[in-house]
């Protein structure tokens, strides 16, 4: 009896988890104007596409999902090359002070990103960049977070290794190509998801260094043409699928390399 | 570990595997931090932007004057009720549902698994935009659920009253797969001994919860409070996209607030202040939060 009950309470949870992600999808293949009415349908009465060739025929949608999509692989590469390298530096090479500098990096994770938002434009103006790609990439580069996430995977690397390969004379660079990266395989897989789903989402940011709609990514995107278009519920849930499906289906796959990053970033260091 | 060694490293080598990311940070973090921290005790406005000639030192005057405007008052209020009540809806829920997954009631965990966590995944706008429908006074999804129960309209987003916790169920509901996953960690982490010594000792499932599970993941629960807590604070997008801090500023929140003051009006001086006050803010209840974790485990 108490096995049932938890069960239909588990159900109950997992329909409202995911309702209102289903009913956009229903939604969005909708004919404009059929979602508004009393009571909501939940279906279609007869499914199409139009939406879609709305988006992608007059606003521009096939615009903003390139952006989209080039910024968060942009920002996936930066991040690796950056993180990666500090990463396994701090777990495993020695140099002055890298204690000292690594504790006051986790230290920088107190101060809210905003925080510096308002001087980073500044910066960014200064340098030309506002309103261009590189404006969004920037932040990307390196981050407290990626360089954590490899350094606690790479600890685990054992120094015999390393110090095999020195013995036999290869190079740091090389170890580091040879040896170290196909080891971090998996940490390499989480890092790269985190940052791509991380910029893909994002909002705050590109709303204030792109002005030129050409740039928008799609959450920025989204937001105005949801002021433009407040009445068209069907459009709306059109342009939210092609915004959320494409991470949500990374993520399906992914599942198992996101979940331990989650859970390695939220351990205290 | 430490000890054993990599002596034979020079060092120029570790630096250039550091020093990118290390510039990186540097220069757009750390730098704008400091930066923010000098021109919050200046006239930084839309004139100084044209020509840095026009910007003056004003000391604490941002502070004071922000002290003396009635919205960031009340920003800061919107904000606070969105932590208070926001944070421990969201944990409890999570709580909830990574007790139902530790249960072992069914076979499929792995997919209620997935299902919880899905909102975590999705981009807040595009959810914000389905929620705004789902809220809808007239069309929307929840209100004709409620007239199921003889509950007549709300105008969830249109009504002072509604709207934050309007937006603090749509947060609940999009974050709260988050901790769940840390919590579920947390549970299969405590031994199952113990609850077999509870069981020994006749405990029910409520004794055994309260005596061992709770304990047990305490340092769990604090770590996800104090997560949960600075992103709470952090409030943006959701009335960005759904309410434009209306109506009548009920949902308004402090970086509503900076974001208006900085980048529509180019107060930055104003807005640099506003983002120190939050961040001292955070820090503060941070600090008091890990003080009473201590209290209560002396």
């Amino acid at each position: 009896m108490k096995k049932i009950l938890l069960n239909a309470v588990m159900a109950l949870a997992g329909l409202l988890a995911v309702f209102p992600l289903v009913w956009m999808v229903a939604v969005s293949l909708m004919r404009p104007g059929e979602a508004s009415a009393f009571p909501p349908p939940l279906v279609p009465a007869e499914a199409t596409l139009a939406n879609y060739r709305e988006l992608f025929a007059h606003a521009g949608i096939g615009r903003y999902l390139f952006n989209s999509l080039l910024l968060s692989t942009g920002a996936t590469v930066l991040s690796l090359a950056f993180n990666v390298t500090a990463g396994y530096a701090f777990a495993k090479l020695r140099f002055r002070g890298r204690d000292r500098i690594f504790r006051a990096l986790l230290g920088a994770l107190v101060v809210p990103a905003q925080v510096a938002m308002l001087p980073l434009f500044l910066l960014l103006k200064h340098l030309g960049l506002v309103n261009t790609y590189g404006a969004v990439l920037v932040p990307a580069l390196a981050s407290v977070f990626g360089i954590f996430l490899v350094r606690q995977y790479a600890l685990s690397i054992p120094d015999a290794l390393l110090e095999a390969a020195r013995m036999d004379g290869a190079g740091e660079w090389r170890i580091f190509r040879a040896i170290v990266l196909p080891l971090l395989g998996p940490i390499l897989v989480t890092l790269a998801i985190f940052t791509f789903l991380g910029t893909w989402n994002d909002f705050m940011w590109p709303l204030i260094v792109l002005t030129d709609s050409e740039l928008y990514t799609l959450p920025v995107a989204l937001a105005s043409l949801s002021r433009e278009h407040v009445q068209d519920n069907e459009l709306m849930m059109a342009g939210a699928v092609l915004t959320i499906a494409p991470v949500l289906l990374l993520f399906l796959g992914l599942q198992r390399y996101y979940i331990q990053g989650l859970l390695v970033g939220s351990v205290k260091g | 570990m430490r000890a054993g060694g990599t002596k034979i490293n020079p060092h120029g080598a570790a630096w250039c595997f550091v020093a990118p990311a290390l510039l990186a940070i540097g220069v757009f973090f750390f730098l704008p931090v400091l930066a923010a921290l000098a021109m919050s005790l200046t006239d930084f406005d839309i004139y100084a932007l044209a020509d840095l000639g026009n910007l003056r030192f004003v000391g604490l005057r941002n502070y004071v004057e922000l002290l003396q405007t009635p919205l960031f008052w009340q920003a800061l209020g919107n904000t606070f009720y969105f932590v208070i009540v926001g944070v421990p809806l969201s944990i409890a829920a999570s709580l909830g549902a990574a007790l139902l997954l530790n249960a072992r009631v069914t076979g499929l965990k792995a997919l209620f698994r997935t299902a919880y966590f899905a909102p975590v995944v999705t981009s807040l706008v595009a959810v914000a935009v389905i929620w705004r429908y789902v809220l809808h006074t007239r069309y929307g999804m929840l209100n004709y659920a409620l007239s199921w129960f003889g509950i007549g309209p709300i105008d969830w987003l249109g009504d002072p009253d509604w709207a934050m916790p309007a937006i603090i169920l749509f947060a609940v509901w999009k974050n709260f797969g988050y901790n769940m996953i840390i919590l579920l960690a947390g549970l299969q982490s405590i031994p199952r001994d113990l609850y077999e010594a509870a069981d020994l000792d006749g405990a029910g499932t409520w004794a055994a919860f309260r005596w061992v599970t709770w304990p047990m993941l305490g340092p769990t629960l604090l770590m996800v409070s104090i997560l949960s807590m600075s992103g709470y604070f952090q409030l943006f997008a959701e009335p960005y996209v759904m309410t434009q801090g209306g109506p009548v500023q009920s949902t308004v929140s402090v970086l509503y607030f900076m974001y208006e003051q900085g980048f529509k009006w180019w107060n930055l001086g104003v807005a640099s202040a506003v983002a120190f006050v939050l961040f001292a803010i955070m820090f503060a209840i941070t600090l008091l939060q890990l003080r009473v974790a201590k209290g209560i485990d002396a």
